[in-house]
């Protein structure tokens, strides 16, 4: 139901998310927002079990800014990464496991940009491009077939909306418009949203 | 020792293990690295008893079914000029109706409203306990709570007991600092804000309606009229809703009650341009 997609690009991550909200058949919302800020160069975007993404994602944000608050200096991406791992594995085998996936887009001032795949089971992978949701299995491949490492923002949005239209086309559920952001050295920005028409 | 062996003492470990489950004796979930300081928050749960177990079993067919149906249809929207808040009256227990006479609609303040749907026990437990909070709230910090705050306290409420069985549907309604408020709430946790909700198993019918007929700069006269519809075209589809439509209006000053109309009675009157 839900969608995902991030892809690194030689100075920067484009992360972009559906918004819909859901219930049963109902779409509850139509502008629903699925990224959490963590930092001031960090993203995380969530999707699950309804109740679980929010608790979840909030733990991880206050978690993230209580170490700058402790420590005077920001988590880099891979450590916040490794930390919401680490936290996924530890609730896994306890009474209440929190069945989320995750993406984790940053971007370090020493490492770069960095895309973490996160999923329920708690697994981690540094990626240059993922996806979570249904709609991963219509567009990865156009992610296989056409991504480059030297991608120029542009490219990448363009890959992005490439990756939107498939979906419009051919998946069975209606995901009428995508958030959009951007993030490199100068922080996160909003990008235009993505919105498609029935075809 | 002799005394312990004659007098029949059982240490309370023995007789914990009689009562409890074997196995899950520790109703504590600990992750096992630091937990900042905080202390460890346990919950009370019945002892012995495993709620959603209990509850799966007594959903069956054969003999006493306590189905837990979302018997309802409530609906909230906000407009120009405030939120509109209408609900159905019918309390179903499986296939038997209960009520067809119930306040789904609890007025925590004279500005917040709160709905219930799901089972009527749960709802109106925790909604009660959401207003003996807020009655804290303001009488700690001094001002009234904001709708936003009103509603997470209701839906950690709800993550508190995940997974235990807990059956709420709420919509919380308001005017605070910010302005008219709405938010959803339900018992996996879900907190959402919006524009129009509806709950409950006629949610369907309601959100045809009213999305069809609504429009931002309606008068309050027609948002009137588009909440009884809501609800009167629900009921009539939904077997599980029923009875009368009990409507607030919640303004700048507070909410008002607006009316209470039989949904047959409504049905009758729309009758011209439905058949």
């Amino acid at each position: 139901m839900e969608y995902l997609i991030g892809i690194q690009g030689p100075d920067f991550v484009l992360v972009a998310a559906d918004n819909v909200a859901a219930s049963s058949i109902i779409q509850m919302k139509h502008d629903y927002d699925k990224m959490f800020k963590l930092s001031e160069k960090i993203l995380l975007l969530c999707v699950g079990e309804a109740g679980d993404t929010v608790q979840f994602a909030e733990y991880i944000q206050k978690n993230v800014q209580l170490y700058k608050m402790r420590n005077g200096y920001e988590l880099s991406p891979s450590a916040a990464a490794n930390f919401t791992r680490k936290n996924l594995a530890d609730y896994l085998r306890s009474r209440t496991p929190y069945h989320v996936n995750l993406l984790l887009a940053g971007y370090d001032d020493t490492d770069g940009p960095g895309l973490f795949y996160m999923d329920y089971l708690s697994s981690l992978a540094k990626a240059p491009f993922a996806a979570h949701g249904y709609g991963a299995f219509l567009t990865l491949s156009i992610l296989d077939r056409y991504y480059r490492p030297d991608l120029t923002r542009d490219e990448a949005v363009d890959l992005l909306k490439k990756c939107a239209e498939e979906l419009n086309k051919r998946f069975i559920l209606n995901l009428p418009s995508f958030t959009v952001r951007l993030i490199d050295k100068e922080g996160i920005r909003d990008l235009e949203k993505i919105t498609l028409g029935t075809k | 020792m002799a005394l312990f062996d004659v007098s029949g003492f059982k240490s309370y470990a023995e007789l914990r293990g009689q009562i409890l489950p074997a196995g899950r004796t520790h109703l504590v979930d600990r992750t096992n690295h630091y937990n900042f300081g905080t202390k460890t928050q346990e919950f009370s749960v019945p002892v012995g008893v495993d709620p959603s177990g209990f509850l799966k079993s007594c959903s069956s067919e054969d003999g006493v079914s306590i189905d837990l149906n979302h018997g309802t249809t409530t609906l909230a929207f906000k407009f120009r000029h405030g939120v509109i808040v209408a609900v159905d009256s019918r309390a179903s227990a499986g296939r038997y109706l209960a009520s067809n006479d119930v306040n789904k609609v609890i007025e925590i303040n004279p500005y917040l409203l709160g709905t219930m749907s799901g089972s009527a026990a749960d709802c109106q437990y925790w909604e009660r306990l959401l207003a003996k909070e807020c009655r804290l709230y303001r009488l700690r910090n001094n001002h009234r709570i904001s709708v936003a705050a009103a509603s997470k306290l209701l839906s950690n409420m709800m993550l508190g007991y995940r997974g235990m069985g807990l059956s709420v549907g709420s919509m919380i309604c308001g005017w605070d600092k910010q302005g008219p408020g709405l938010y959803y709430v339900d018992d996996n946790g879900t907190r959402l804000s919006g524009r129009m909700f509806s709950t409950g198993c006629g949610n369907s019918y309601a959100y045809g309606v009213v999305d069809s007929g609504y429009r931002e700069d309606m008068t309050v006269e027609e948002a009137y009229d588009l909440g009884r519809r809501g609800i009167a075209h629900a009921t009539h589809r939904d077997a599980y809703s029923g009875g009368v439509v009990n409507m607030y209006h919640m303004q700048e000053d507070g909410w008002i009650k607006v009316c209470k109309e039989d949904v047959s009675e409504l049905i009758h009157r729309y009758r011209k341009g439905m058949f």
